[in-house]
């Protein structure tokens, strides 16, 4: 009985610091309507600066002390985020919104790398807290029992402060209709900032408070995220009381689900945030969202099918591409299968993003469910390599069919969120379940059969591939389904009012990018002849958004004109640098801010303008982001 | 012997929010072919009636039957299945798509055909859906993406699609909104002369009273969720209790205040 009681004490401390998190988080999104994916980094940067200072600073007003410190210096640090990044992007898609921090966030992984190294460091017990207190015959740190009291208390100051305060006011009346507010002459620029500063503040303080009990480590932020994205989905965005329960519910389910299921302990987290998404979609204290603001997109550029000399130019560059085995190399050739293998992956989640509005930030989950999928029946089964590539992507289809059925209850962040969450899932299996998948180990071998061996054949079955993909998507686009789909993008209300049901389509195109990027995984496992949890990571996720991003969201054929650019500049660079995540964080922000429209929206827009010649027709085809001022 | 029933028949339909009767005991039928105007001053209830005849809203209680058949506490989408159009106050289109591609969703869903993956969608019954653009006047429009439209176009293309299921009934939400005064009257003389050239009925709520008067078939007046008058444009125009709401009961009140004042 004791260690049971132990084992839900030492839930109740870890989710201090998760609600510490969480509730930044939430404080934000309500006034400033942006995710901020970067919070897990602030969260790590937290830990890190305290590590420093307590080591350089002693006694025991030389450990609290760093700790505040280091809160107000990150705070500090989100200061400038806000002024120089985030100000420019708040009248942007929520989409450029969640990409430009996730930016961020690649950016902070390298860059603590370089500043502190990367090894795991420990940082000093907490003066005053160091020992354990018995509790029938089992341990319990005291500094849990600080953090036990520490999370009601910051609830506390945190409902005086929204409740007692002028700032608390207009925090509330923001969160609520943030352009009254702005009518009513309060100035927005700072509140944005100072609410950005508290929300900050608190990320780094729960970092920071975690060294006493946890290595720091530069893998620290997407954890935390990750858990934080489960606890506000649970608890409601925006809501603080919900962020403090669901952060209580989540660290007691992980504390607990260690003992029934002690390989895939995430289970039963994820069983609870399907229950509550069913009952209530909007969290257990959240309400429900209003109609998101109208921003459908950048242009209002309607897709039209080639024309018959676009087609003829495309089969031309396929043809050419075909005859790269006749002059190239090895490695080109596996170079060029990953290429191909790739755009199989983006123009699988350009159908969900770009067609159906619905950007995923767990896409990888399927394409590595498809590599699992030929993993296991090359391996276990033994199949032949024509069955596996026609059966491996059906586990993508399962996975996308019962993580798809809950993300559409979502629309907007929350299914962004959602999407992470369920990668994410997928991952922690597949790097638990060590009997099943081999951990972290992987899976070795799973090589081609002799008629696909050889680089050449190999790249030929992978161009064949991708080219029936893209066609086969493209037709989908301009199929009278493609139009239903687009039409949910468009407006709900009017689909409803037409007698479509948006949930099912969207599901079913779900289901269909999902299977699409499950061949794609197949063929990568084979490409590689192993399969590792890596495969499908959310650096791997966040590349696919790259990808459709950098090709141009809005446009048709952006995402495979994105995928051979970015696949090859991706590759390129990590054989030119160890800090490749600081250089592609980097370059996403330089997207987002500067070049919103990609590479294919760019070349559209430029066509246009010739095409008219006298002065750019509509404003709207020719408006970039606007600046927040 | 029993008589058919009518296109739309309400009976006691009743709604309200926390303690406020947004609509109370509303009842009323429509005909085929016959154009009735639901009028009354803001927060007389009216969107929330009208929400509800078109599933978008639960009633509390009371029933909604089309053609006898019930329809309360089915979905918009069921409801729109079973024959209902409807255009909303303010338009909700799809902005990135053409003028044409709107009608073609519409004519897609209708002819149930949204799950055909490989069908071409540009050429999905081009013919129908540029007959219903020419009968709203839209016909030269068919190519304009539709989010660069004037909003008095957007109420035309809402027209258009709404028609697109060859509907029984249509529902208007203040139909004229928004627009100059001359498309307002253009819009309603082209729904009515619609209406009666295929015997819809239509149900429209309005704010414009020319427009009223001028094409409604019967009137109905609700005010503080209850109606008040049914009855042709000249009973609705002379019965008192409209006029003092019209009017404004401030003002009669204001009357007795002075003379209680004088004495």
């Amino acid at each position: 009985m004791a260690f049971y009681v132990v084992q839900f004490l030492t839930g109740l401390a870890s989710a201090a610091s998760l609600f510490l998190v969480a509730s930044g988080l939430s404080i934000i999104f309500g006034v400033t309507r942006i995710v901020n994916f970067a919070h897990g980094a602030f969260y790590m940067i937290g830990a890190y600066i305290a590590f420093t200072l307590t080591e350089r600073l002693s006694g025991a007003f030389g450990f609290w002390g760093s700790i505040v410190l280091a809160a107000l210096a990150v705070a500090l640090i989100g200061v400038l985020v806000e002024m120089v990044l985030l100000r420019r992007i708040y009248h942007a898609p929520e989409l450029f919104q969640l990409l430009a921090t996730f930016g961020l966030t690649l950016m902070v992984e390298d860059l603590v790398v370089l500043v502190w190294g990367p090894d795991d460091l420990v940082g000093r017990r907490a003066p005053g807290f160091k020992g354990a207190i018995d509790f029938f015959g089992q341990n319990i740190p005291s500094y849990d029992l600080f953090l036990i009291v520490l999370g009601p208390v910051v609830l506390g100051i945190l409902w005086l402060l929204f409740q007692r305060t002028r700032w608390g006011v207009l925090v509330r009346a923001a969160t609520q209709d943030r352009d009254m507010v702005a009518a009513l002459g309060v100035n927005q620029k700072w509140l944005f900032t100072s609410v950005f500063a508290v929300g900050v503040f608190l990320a780094a303080l729960g970092g920071a408070l975690q060294i006493p009990r946890d290595a720091v480590h530069h893998a620290m932020d997407l954890r935390i995220i990750v858990e934080v994205f489960v606890v506000v989905v649970i608890g409601g965005l925006g809501s603080i009381v919900g962020a403090f329960v669901a952060a209580v519910l989540v660290s007691e389910l992980n504390a607990f689900g260690i003992l029934i299921f002690p390989k895939i302990s995430i289970i039963l987290v994820f069983l609870v945030m399907a229950v509550v998404l069913i009952v209530r979609p909007w969290g257990l204290f959240g309400k429900p969202e209003a109609a998101a603001r109208k921003t459908p997109g950048l242009t209002v550029n309607p897709w039209r099918p080639l024309t018959s000399n676009e087609r003829l130019a495309s089969l031309a560059a396929l043809v050419i591409a075909a005859t790269l085995p006749l002059f190239a190399g090895n490695y080109a050739l596996t170079v060029g299968s990953e290429i191909a293998i790739f755009v199989i992956f983006a123009v699988s989640l350009h159908f969900l993003m770009s067609v159906g509005g619905l950007a995923s930030f767990g896409h990888a989950a399927y394409f590595g469910l498809g590599a699992y999928g030929i993993a296991f029946l090359a391996k276990m089964a033994g199949l032949p390599m024509i069955v596996c590539l026609l059966l491996g992507p059906l586990l993508g289809c399962m996975g996308a069919a019962v993580f798809g059925f809950f993300a559409v209850q979502l629309s907007g962040v929350y299914f962004a969120m959602l999407t992470l969450a369920f990668a994410q899932i997928v991952w922690s299996i597949a790097f638990q379940w060590v009997s099943v998948t081999g951990g972290d180990n992987g899976i070795l071998g799973v090589w081609p059969e002799k008629w696909a061996a050889s680089p050449s054949h190999f790249y030929w079955l992978a161009l064949g591939v991708a080219a029936l993909v893209t066609i086969v998507l493209r037709v989908m686009v301009f199929s009278p389904f493609g139009y239903a789909l687009r039409a949910t993008r468009d407006s709900l209300l009017r689909t409803e009012a037409i007698g479509i049901n948006a949930k099912r389509i969207q599901w079913t195109a779900f289901v269909i990018a999902g299977t699409t990027a499950g061949i794609g995984g197949a063929l990568f496992a084979y490409l590689k002849g192993s399969v590792f949890p890596d495969n499908l990571g959310i650096s791997l996720s966040v590349d696919a958004l790259v990808m459709v991003l950098l090709g141009g969201v809005e446009t048709v054929s952006g995402a495979v004109i994105g995928a051979i650019v970015y696949k090859a500049l991706n590759i390129w660079l990590v054989s030119q640098t160890d800090l490749s995540k600081l250089v592609l964080g980097g370059f996403i922000v330089l997207i987002v801010v500067v070049f919103p429209k990609g590479i294919v929206g760019m070349l559209e827009m430029l066509a246009q303008r010739r095409r008219k010649s006298s002065p750019p027709g509509s404003p709207l085809l020719a408006k970039p982001i606007e600046s927040a001022e | 012997m029993s008589v058919a029933p009518p296109l739309l028949a309400v009976e006691g339909l009743t709604k309200s929010y926390g303690g406020i009767h947004a609509v109370r005991g509303v009842s009323f039928s429509l005909r085929a072919g016959e154009i009735l105007a639901l009028i009354g001053p803001n927060g007389a209830g009216k969107s929330t009636c009208f929400d509800m005849l078109n599933g978008q809203n639960k009633p509390d209680s009371g029933h909604v039957r089309l053609l006898g058949e019930e329809t309360t506490g089915k979905k918009p989408r069921e409801i729109w299945r079973m024959g209902v159009g409807r255009t909303f106050q303010i338009t909700a289109t799809f902005a990135t798509m053409t003028v044409r591609e709107n009608v073609q969703v519409a004519l897609i869903s209708h002819g149930k055909q949204l799950f055909n993956l490989f069908g071409s969608a540009p050429n999905f019954d081009r013919s129908e859906a540029g007959r219903l653009l020419e009968l709203v006047g839209m016909g030269g429009y068919a190519d304009r993406p539709c989010g660069e439209l004037a909003y008095g176009d957007l109420k035309r293309l809402e027209l258009a699609v709404a028609l697109a299921n060859e509907p029984k009934l249509l529902l208007m939400d203040e139909p004229t909104a928004g627009m100059a005064p001359r498309e307002r009257v253009d819009l309603m003389r082209l729904t009515a002369q619609i209406a009666r050239e295929k015997s819809i009925g239509v149900l429209f709520t309005e704010h414009d009273m020319d427009v009223v008067f001028e094409h409604a078939d019967r009137i109905i007046v609700l005010n503080r969720g209850t109606l008040i008058a049914e009855g042709s444009p000249a009973e609705v125009r002379s019965n008192p209790q409209v006029q003092a709401v019209y009017l404004g009961e401030g003002l009669l009140y204001e009357a007795g205040h002075r003379e209680g004042a004088s004495t």
